[in-house]
């Protein structure tokens, strides 16, 4: 505990101590029953200006020391756009609390019980409650408007080119399939999971065979990029808080997301002054015990190293030998790389080349 | 009849009192299996109080492990046994589970049936001129239902495998499959079987309100002269009685789901090695089944308090409340909406985007009978003549959380905006205060208010004010602080944040939240003191000691069962004619005839005053 949880501490303990006294100063000045009342009465109603003041003045205090803490500068255009849309609301909602709370909590002292005065019969007032219906339903209709359009190109289909993955969430972890230099993803099923092939890829579907898992997921800046998600056991969701995207992880039901990445981390690391900063991915949908770990590393680069990462990374079925068995023999010249173990004296070694074409060629 | 009235004033007769009724009806009877409202009110009202302390100490314990998480926990071992790790720390499983039992038991069993139950039960039969409800034994047994209900909850929280763990929303997969988590187990079944009961308790006490409010109306009692409070009741149990059923669906098919083998919730599972055999399911239609309860639901324990709140607010204002057609209108405006809203909750399931924009086109438009409401209130405070009674600063301190609380609900049903937002504690804050806090208000300003004519006795007020106080300086320490980590990104429901970079800050702050809800829990003890207390010891109350026009004011101090002794009484006007120009008091019941007020009559009474004598 350092400085300020003290400070925090004391202000708390401060307010119950003048709530406190003022309350001890009544009890004992009000010796006699109606004079007590009608101090208690007036203590109330002061007490309201002063929560005003002193809880306005907390926040106001308090607003540049959080935003210290807050994400980064959002990550992709459209968390631009939404985090300005935010705290446009946001000043706009203020304001209506401010005033609110300065009329609510100031009525209190100004209209406290006076004897001999007579409340005001006011019962009702049709230009004010038509006023007062229509002011908020106008403010309303232009933020639904804003959304609106946001929410459309946030959730409109991805470009046609754009760099697709697959990320899958299970208990409790994220996997990543990238669809390899074909650029297909093959199908997959899930009761074809087993070890070693965790996604349940079929096996005689050879647009499977070059995709590649790795560690991390890489996205190349300044591209579009489409999440395509699913789950595996129970309800995940995908939570990239720096480019403010979510979306749920649900069995049986692929889901999406796109963007386009702004920064590469490396750029990032250099807006933020963090030199271990990275881009994260976690899970914000309850699905057990160790939903909190679920977290995944995710590395924007240029395109050029993008591209580099992406041709050096090698297919799943490199050294998965378990798998492999398994897949016709007919279709495993498809396999990347792939040199037949127990034939390998008869056949000629063959570099094979590492371009999608000469695959394809590779089977005329 | 002038026997029994004289003796009521009384305090001290109360005793007398009690020797003739036992003669009508045994101990039993009269206090457990009783067919009373009044009774029947005040268990609901101590059997919430008592969920309440449990739900809270439940908040208590996860907000050690969040503020303190270096903190050791060896000292609650003899209370929490192995769910305390060999490490001396809360072991994530039971986190879990302790953050589903308090949205639970918070949600379902202090503020629907605790304050609901309460309230309507005692209010509704005093307020509109019955003797009690349409069926006493059909409101017997929802008490039963509901206490049973509570009883298998109850058990659950100390089963081998733990109560269930999935969140309040309970989402299948996750609490389908029992491998998935250990309180998917047996504590589901039991949540599952405590929720079907308590849904009938809810029906049977809807359905009761409902034919109450229509049918045992005293002589004038007409709809537009009715208390807000008995317009909120009314409106709370259509709203329970149209969507609490769907509930009910929603966890029959996920039972058939869990013990059956059906797949109405499942598909595509593969969990433990294993895949499952369900196919062809979808966990998407048991969160809009769920939903569909789900939001009218924050209305069910929201609306009675805002009730309560109005006629509080009135009564002490010794103002009419302003716009009471338009308090009307908006609560109705809110019912009919609350039922096609509940997509907002499912923003980014992966439903259809233009379904989302539907759905947060009609969510702002809740915002404005809210705006509404919340202007009224204020303005009902404006030129008023204002008594601090506790029931009143908590009412004034309900419209505060309201407003505070509710605005967030605008940026959380923008679509764009709910993406980052949504499962973050950017929406814990929004339903702690707007839900939350507000209900937990409006339940403490009605136990205030109607303590007198529950018990005949006055809480001590003094401790009323530091109860308050600490209680309003209290939920926005806890709860404010709170949409700061939610525009950082913050998840709910985790366990702990140091996992990641982007939220492994506001340590600082965490901490402070745990010392300010110890201390705003602390606080309530306060409360309970003072309320257990006052039954037995408080000041004897006066009939009506807070000048209120409301006809539960004219029954005698302890009423019996059928409320008035003798007739029940005609009314003849609407229940806020407060500092009315021209009467000689700052009040006129609702009992008051306008033939008997000639110097306040307008010239709208004149005419009513007609119609009256043509009778
Ligand atoms: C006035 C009384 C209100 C109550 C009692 C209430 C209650 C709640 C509750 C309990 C939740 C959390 C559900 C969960 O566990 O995920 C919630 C979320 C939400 N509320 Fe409200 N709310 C109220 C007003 C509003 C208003 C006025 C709006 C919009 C204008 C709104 C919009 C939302 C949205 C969109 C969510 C979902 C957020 C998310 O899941 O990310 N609410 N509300
Ligand atoms: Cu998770
Ligand atoms: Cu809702």
């Amino acid at each position: 505990m350092d400085f300020k949880v003290i400070l925090s501490i004391a202000t708390f303990v401060l307010i119950l101590a003048v709530l406190y006294l003022v309350y001890r100063v009544t009890t004992i000045s009000g010796a006699i029953k109606g004079s007590s009342r009608k101090i208690d009465n007036k203590i109330n109603a002061f007490l309201f200006p002063v929560f005003l003041v002193v809880m306005f003045g907390l926040a106001f205090w308090y607003n540049p020391i959080a935003a210290k803490n807050y994400l980064p500068e959002a990550a992709c255009d459209t968390g631009v756009e939404t985090d300005k849309m935010f705290w446009i609301t946001i000043y706009i909602i203020s304001t209506v609390v401010v005033i609110t709370h300065i009329l609510l909590l100031t009525f209190p002292y100004f209209y406290q019980y006076k004897e001999g005065r007579k409340a005001k019969y006011f019962p009702d007032n049709n230009t004010l409650e038509i006023g007062w219906t229509i002011a908020p339903a106008i403010v309303l209709a232009g933020l639904i408007a804003y959304g609106w359009s946001t929410w459309t190109k946030i959730t409109g289909p991805a470009p046609e080119k754009s760099n697709e993955l697959e990320i899958m969430g299970f208990q409790f972890a994220w996997k990543v399939r990238y669809p390899g230099k074909d650029g297909k993803f093959g199908k997959y099923y899930f009761r074809n999971i087993q070890a070693g092939n965790d996604f349940g890829l079929n096996l005689d579907d050879k647009n499977n065979f070059d995709d590649f898992i790795p560690n991390e997921i890489h996205l190349p800046v300044g591209q579009p990029v489409k999440f395509n998600i699913r789950a595996r056991d129970v309800l995940h969701s995908v939570f990239l808080p720096h480019f403010r995207q979510k979306m749920d992880a649900v069995p049986g039901m692929p889901t999406s997301l796109w963007f386009t990445p702004l920064y590469t981390t490396a750029e990032m690391r250099k807006r933020t002054g963090n030199p271990q900063f990275n881009y994260e991915l976690a899970c914000t949908e309850v699905c057990g015990k160790g939903h909190y770990s679920m977290r995944y590393i995710v590395v924007v680069d240029t395109p050029e190293d993008y591209k580099k990462w992406y041709e050096s990374s090698t297919s799943w079925l490199t050294d998965n030998d378990d798998i492999v068995k398994q897949i016709n023999p007919e279709l495993r010249k498809f396999i990347p790389n792939y040199t037949p173990k127990e034939e390998v004296k008869q056949e000629v070694q063959v570099e094979v080349p590492s371009d999608s074409t000469s695959v394809v060629s590779l089977k005329d | 009849m002038a026997h029994l009235e004289h003796t009521a004033v009384h305090g001290h007769d109360v005793h007398d009192e009690h020797h003739e009724e036992h003669h009508e009806l045994s101990f039993i009877r009269k206090y457990i299996f009783s067919e009373d409202h009044k009774v029947i009110g005040k268990q609901f009202l101590i059997t919430g109080l008592i969920w309440a302390v449990i739900g809270g100490t439940l908040s208590m314990i996860f907000r050690l492990q969040l503020g303190l998480p270096n903190a050791d926990l060896e000292w609650l071992r003899p209370i929490l046994g192995e769910w305390i790790t060999p490490d001396h720390k809360l072991s994530q499983e039971f986190y879990l589970a302790l953050v589903t039992m308090h949205g639970t038991i918070m949600v379902f069993f202090v503020l629907t049936a605790g304050l609901s139950g309460t309230f309507s039960n005692f209010l509704i039969p005093l307020q509109i001129g019955a003797r009690d409800m349409a069926s006493g034994f059909l409101n017997m047994l929802s008490y039963w239902f509901f206490f049973v209900s509570g009883v298998l909850m109850f058990i659950s929280l100390f089963i081998e495998t733990g109560p269930a763990s999935g969140g309040w929303v309970i989402y299948p997969p996750l609490s389908a499959v029992q491998e998935a988590m250990p309180g998917s187990g047996l504590g589901m079944t039991l949540w599952l079987c405590a929720m079907a009961l308590f849904i009938i308790s809810s029906l049977l006490g809807g359905i009761n309100y409902i034919t109450t409010i229509i049918n045992l109306r005293t002589k004038g009692m007409t709809f537009d002269r009715l208390p807000l409070t008995i317009w909120a009741f009314f409106l709370t149990a259509i709203i329970g009685v149209l969507s609490f059923p769907v509930l009910l669906s929603a966890a029959l098919l996920l039972i058939f789901d869990r013990s059956f083998g059906t797949s109405f919730f499942l598909s595509d599972i593969y969990i433990n090695g294993h895949a499952l055999d369900h196919v062809g399911g979808s966990p998407i239609l048991f969160q809009h089944l769920f939903w569909f309860l789900g939001h009218p639901e924050v209305y069910i324990v929201l609306l009675p308090a805002l009730g309560i709140t109005s006629e509080i607010i009135s009564t002490n204002s010794r103002k009419p409340i302003f716009g009471y057609k338009a308090m009307i209108g908006s609560m109705i405006g809110i019912t009919f909406l609350s039922f096609i809203v509940w997509a907002h909750h499912m923003f980014v399931t992966g439903m259809n985007p233009f379904l989302g924009s539907i759905f947060m086109l009609l969510t702002l438009i809740i915002a404005v009978p809210s705006a509404v409401k919340a202007f009224n209130y204020i303005t009902t405070l404006w030129q008023g003549n204002l008594i601090f009674t506790p029931g009143m600063l908590f009412s004034i301190g309900l419209v505060s959380v309201f407003i505070s609380g509710g605005v967030t609900g605008i940026i959380l049903g923008n679509a764009a905006l709910d993406v980052h937002l949504h499962d973050t504690y950017f929406v814990v804050a929004h339903f702690h205060l707007v839900m939350g806090s507000a209900s937990f208000f409006g339940f403490m300003a009605g136990v205030y208010h109607w303590f007198p004519k529950m018990f005949g006795r006055m809480m001590d007020e003094r401790l009323g004010y530091v109860h308050f106080w600490m209680t309003f300086v209290g939920v926005y320490l806890v709860f404010f602080p709170m949409h700061y980590q939610g525009i950082a990104g913050f998840p709910r429901r985790y366990y702990t944040y140091t996992v990641y970079n982007a939220f492994n800050s506001f340590h600082d702050l965490e901490a402070f939240i745990s010392i300010a809800a110890f201390i705003t829990f602390g606080a309530q003890f306060i409360f309970g003191f003072n309320f257990f207390y006052s039954i037995f010891k408080g000041r004897p109350a006066s009939s009506n000691p807070w000048r209120s026009n409301t006809l539960e004011w004219t029954t005698p101090l302890h009423p019996g069962h059928g409320n008035w002794v003798g007739e029940i009484p005609t009314v003849y006007r609407w229940p806020y004619d407060y500092s009315k120009p021209g009467a000689e008091d700052d009040f006129i019941p609702q009992t008051v005839p306008y033939s008997q007020t000639a110097s306040s009559n307008t010239e709208h009474d004149a005419e009513l005053l007609k119609n009256e004598q043509s009778h």
